[in-house]
C-alpha cells in the first residue's frame, strides 16, 4: 500500500482509464543468487521498514524461516541443496516474494476496484483498505505469492517498497544486502549489470548462467540472475514458464464478461417476447365450454 | 378440491412460504454475487456495506438458499418426472410460447420446462455449493490445492450465470402466463387456468373433489 500516485498503469476491475498524467521509468530489483550468502538480512529488513512482525514459528529441521510466505513475511529464502553437474554440491538459495509482473494475474483476477494497482514504473501494489479478502488474487498468481491474513482476511505481499520508491529510495531488502546480491535500478540498467554478471558467471564455468525476467506474465519488475537458468525448478521450485493459468484468463478474460450480456441478453428477450406476442391468457368461461 | 368459488388449491402454504423464502435469499445471493462477477456490478455490494461485507455475506446466504431450497425440492421432487404427455408439450412448446391456439396434452401439475427448470436448478445449486465450500476464504479455501480453487472458481461463475437465466426465464414464464402468480401467492388457481394449462392435474383435481 502507498501513498496516492499520479503514474498508475491500470487498477484492479476498473474499465477506465487510471490516472496517469505523471511519468516514470520502469524499475526493477535483479537478484543474484550467485552472489546471496543466506544471511536473511534482507528479511529482516523487509520486516524492520514494513513494521511487521510474523508470528515466531518452529524449526522446521532445514534453514527455511519462517518457512512459508505468509501475511506478515514478504519475503522469505528458500535453500536448496541440489547436485546440478556431475554431482556436485551447490547450496542454491532464492530470495522469494512477490516478482512484480508486468502482466499481473492478482490484478486480472480481483473483482474490487482498485483492491490491485499496478504503477507504471512497473510495481504492482494492493491497496489493503479495497480488498474484500476475497482471494481471488491468489488464483491469479503464477507464482503463489499472495497471503491473506486470517485475521483481518486482507491479502498481503511484497509492495517492492513502493513507499521508498517514491521517494527516491531503493527498496529496504537491496539498502541491506551485505553481499550486493540484491541491486535495484531502472530495468533497462539492471539487464545490463546482469549481462556482465552472466558472462562472469560462464566464464567461471557456469554455462547455462542466465537472467531470469519471464515473457509469459510479459517480463518481471523483480528478476533472478541464475547459475542454471536452464532448469530454474532446481531454486525451490521456480517455475520455469509461469503464465497466468489459462482458467483464470478464461473466466476473467472471456465468460464473465460474455455472460454479462447474457444476463442483458435474456431479460431483454423477455420484454421482447412480451411485447411482440402478448401475455398468455386464460378466457374465465373456457371450463363451461 | 375445487370449491364454490371455481378456485383449486395449487402450493400450500407451507409450499408458498419456502418458495418465497427461497426466493428472496436468492435475490441477495445474486445481488452480493454479481458484485464479483463483473466490474459492472460491484456497485451492488454498496447494498450489503461496502466489498468486505458483500463477500462475508455471500456464502452464508448462499448455504442458507441451499438448505431452502433442498426442502422445497424435497417438496416438489413428485411432481417433477417426465411423461409422456411432457414430451408432446414439448413438441408443440414453440407454439405455446408464439400463444398460437394448440390442443394441450395431458400433462400433470407441471409442463416439461417447469421441470426442466427444476432439474437445471437442483445440479445447479448443488455445484453452486460444492464449488462455493473450496473456494471460500478463509475458511475452506486453504485446504484445496491451487488448480482445484482455480477450476471451482470458474465453474461458481458459470453456474452462477445459468441460475440467474434460468431464474430469468422463471420469473418471466410466471408473469407471461397470466394467472400463475396467484398460485404462488395466494395459494389458488381458478378452474379454468387449470384446466387450459396443465388439463391432466385440473382432471386429477376434479375427480379427487368429487
Amino acid at each position: 500500500m502507498v501513498q496516492q500516485s499520479l503514474n498508475i498503469e491500470r487498477r484492479s476491475a476498473t474499465t477506465t482509464p487510471s490516472p496517469g498524467v505523471r511519468h516514470s521509468v520502469e524499475v526493477a530489483k535483479l537478484i543474484d543468487i550467485s552472489k546471496c550468502i543466506g544471511c536473511k538480512a534482507c528479511q529482516a529488513a523487509c520486516m524492520e521498514w514494513n513494521d511487521i512482525r510474523d508470528e515466531v514459528g518452529t524449526c522446521q529441521g532445514v534453514y527455511d524461516n519462517p518457512a512459508d510466505l505468509s501475511a506478515g513475511s514478504w519475503t522469505v529464502m528458500r535453500f536448496s541443496e541440489v547436485e546440478a553437474d556431475n554431482g556436485k554440491l551447490e547450496w542454491l538459495i532464492r530470495k522469494d516474494g512477490c516478482m512484480h509482473c508486468a502482466d499481473p494475474g492478482c490484478l486480472k483476477a480481483c473483482p474490487a476496484p482498485g483492491a490491485i494497482v499496478q504503477h507504471e514504473n512497473g510495481i504492482v501494489d494492493f491497496q489493503q483498505e479495497n480488498c474484500t479478502g476475497c482471494g481471488y488474487c491468489i488464483t491469479g498468481c503464477p507464482f503463489n505469492i499472495p497471503r491473506l491474513s486470517p485475521k483481518d482476511h486482507k491479502v498481503y505481499k511484497c509492495t517492492l517498497c513502493s513507499d521508498r520508491i517514491a521517494t527516491g529510495l531503493e527498496p529496504a531488502c537491496a539498502k541491506t544486502c551485505p553481499t550486493g546480491a540484491i541491486m535495484f535500478g531502472s530495468k533497462k540498467e539492471m539487464i545490463v549489470h546482469a549481462e556482465g554478471r552472466i558472462a562472469d558467471l560462464k566464464e567461471r564455468g557456469y554455462q547455462n548462467a542466465g537472467l531470469y525476467d519471464p515473457k509469459g506474465v510479459g517480463g518481471t519488475h523483480v528478476m533472478y540472475v541464475l547459475q542454471h537458468a536452464d532448469k530454474p525448478e532446481l531454486y525451490s521450485g521456480l517455475a520455469k514458464d509461469p503464465q497466468i493459468s489459462p482458467l483464470v484468463i478464461f473466466w476473467k478474460g472471456i465468460a464473465k464478461p460474455l455472460m454479462s450480456y447474457g444476463l442483458g441478453v435474456a431479460v431483454l428477450t423477455g420484454i421482447m417476447h412480451y411485447v411482440t406476442v402478448g401475455p398468455n391468457e386464460t378466457e374465465e368461461d373456457e371450463t363451461e365450454k | 378440491m375445487n370449491n364454490k368459488s371455481g378456485l383449486i388449491l395449487r402450493h400450500t402454504p407451507g409450499v408458498r412460504a419456502n418458495h418465497w423464502f427461497v426466493a428472496i435469499v436468492f435475490i441477495l445471493a445474486t445481488l452480493s454475487g454479481l458484485a464479483f462477477f463483473h466490474p459492472a456490478f460491484f456497485f451492488l455490494s454498496s447494498l450489503f456495506g461496502g466489498g468486505p461485507w458483500a463477500k462475508i455475506l455471500h456464502p452464508f446466504v448462499g448455504v442458507i438458499m441451499l438448505v431452502a431450497f433442498f426442502m422445497l425440492a424435497s417438496k416438489e421432487w413428485q411432481y417433477n418426472r417426465v411423461t409422456d404427455a411432457d414430451h408432446q408439450w414439448q413438441k408443440k412448446a414453440m407454439d405455446i410460447m408464439l400463444n398460437h391456439p394448440v390442443e394441450m396434452p395431458d400433462i400433470g401439475r407441471y409442463n416439461i420446462g417447469q421441470k426442466y427448470l427444476f432439474r437445471t436448478l437442483l445440479l445447479m445449486i448443488a455445484i453452486l455449493f460444492l464449488t462455493g465450500i473450496v473456494i471460500w476464504q478463509p475458511y475452506f479455501a486453504p485446504m484445496f490445492s491451487i488448480g482445484l480453487v482455480r477450476l471451482a472458481v470458474v465453474a461458481h461463475g458459470i453456474a452462477g450465470f445459468v441460475t440467474i437465466v434460468a431464474i430469468i426465464v422463471h420469473i418471466y414464464a410466471a408473469y407471461w402466463t397470466r394467472g400463475a402468480i396467484r398460485g404462488m401467492t395466494r395459494g389458488t388457481v381458478t378452474a379454468a387456468w387449470a384446466k387450459h394449462h396443465y388439463p391432466g392435474w385440473y382432471k386429477e383435481m376434479s375427480k379427487r373433489s368429487e
